[in-house]
């Protein structure tokens, strides 16, 4: 079975929810475990805020119009794809990109230590996926390929449909 | 969703007490960073409590809240608490190393 979704969305903070709630409803016929699913909306999370922030540069709080929101925030493609019980989640922005990208995939790294933010959102995605690609270079915006098994923990006790 | 408002914001015996919104994630991460500190500012808080009582969703910015949050407060000998800890938002603690900063009451 496959099954396959994007998504095109304005690059403000208020459409973080959104992603990853629509990313969560998209698996939900796979009765993935209430871990699985607090896993992949974070890591959906975290790679959605990476895109709004140091992508686009655009600050928290802002809603689509909203006072302080640039007219053209930008645009986050979010696409996923289920096959064979495998979750493939692509999320990417077509903003500033990344200089070393294994740099900013180290812990507790940060570009902007002003924002008070934790330098934890790859570590995240790394943790609570089980495959992470961090596509990118300077003016080419950022691609990050993610995946993860669902139902991988009672994949035993499956029957196999 | 719900937003957090400043009746969220408590203080008791020079104890900050802030109850979390249902989802924490960059877009209410700021309102509760500004909250927080206006409170720090302006009342005398020692400690700071964040009670997860209704949280339902939270990314690597609760860590950020939380570090920052512990920042400011530690150098006057501080220390920040949690309640109301479900198992997902303990494992991002342990995860983050937060647990070495982060004490978690059982409520």
């Amino acid at each position: 079975m496959k099954n396959e979704m994007e998504l095109i969305f304005d690059a403000v903070s208020d459409n973080e929810s959104f992603a990853r709630v629509a990313v969560a409803a998209f698996l939900t016929h796979l009765n993935p475990t209430l871990e699985e699913m607090a896993d992949i909306k974070t890591a959906v999370s975290e790679a959605v805020t990476n895109s709004i922030i140091h992508g686009y540069g655009n600050l928290e709080g802002l809603e689509p119009g909203g006072e302080g929101c640039p007219v053209n925030p930008g645009k986050v493609r979010v696409c996923c794809s289920l096959e064979d019980g495998m979750l493939h989640i692509l999320v990417e922005d077509k903003g500033k990109g990344i200089e070393d990208v294994e740099r900013a995939m180290e812990p507790l790294f940060t570009t902007r230590p002003e924002l008070e933010r934790s330098g934890m959102g790859f570590a995240f995605m790394e943790a609570f996926t089980d495959e992470l690609q961090v596509e990118s270079a300077p003016g080419q915006g950022t691609v990050v390929r993610m995946s993860k098994k669902i139902g991988a923990e009672d994949q035993d006790a499956g029957s196999g449909i | 969703m719900e937003q957090i408002t400043a009746e969220d914001f408590q203080v008791v015996d020079s104890c900050l007490i802030i109850r979390m919104p249902e989802e924490i994630d960059h877009h209410s991460a700021g309102m509760i960073c500004q909250e927080a500190d206006r409170c720090l500012v302006r009342e005398e808080v020692r400690n700071v409590v964040f009670d997860f009582v209704r949280t339902r969703f939270m990314d690597s910015s609760g860590i950020g809240i939380i570090m920052g949050r512990h920042r400011k407060i530690s150098c006057f000998g501080g220390r920040v608490y949690a309640v109301h800890v479900d198992r997902q938002i303990q494992r991002i603690f342990r995860l983050s190393g937060l647990n070495k900063i982060v004490e978690v009451l059982e409520s």
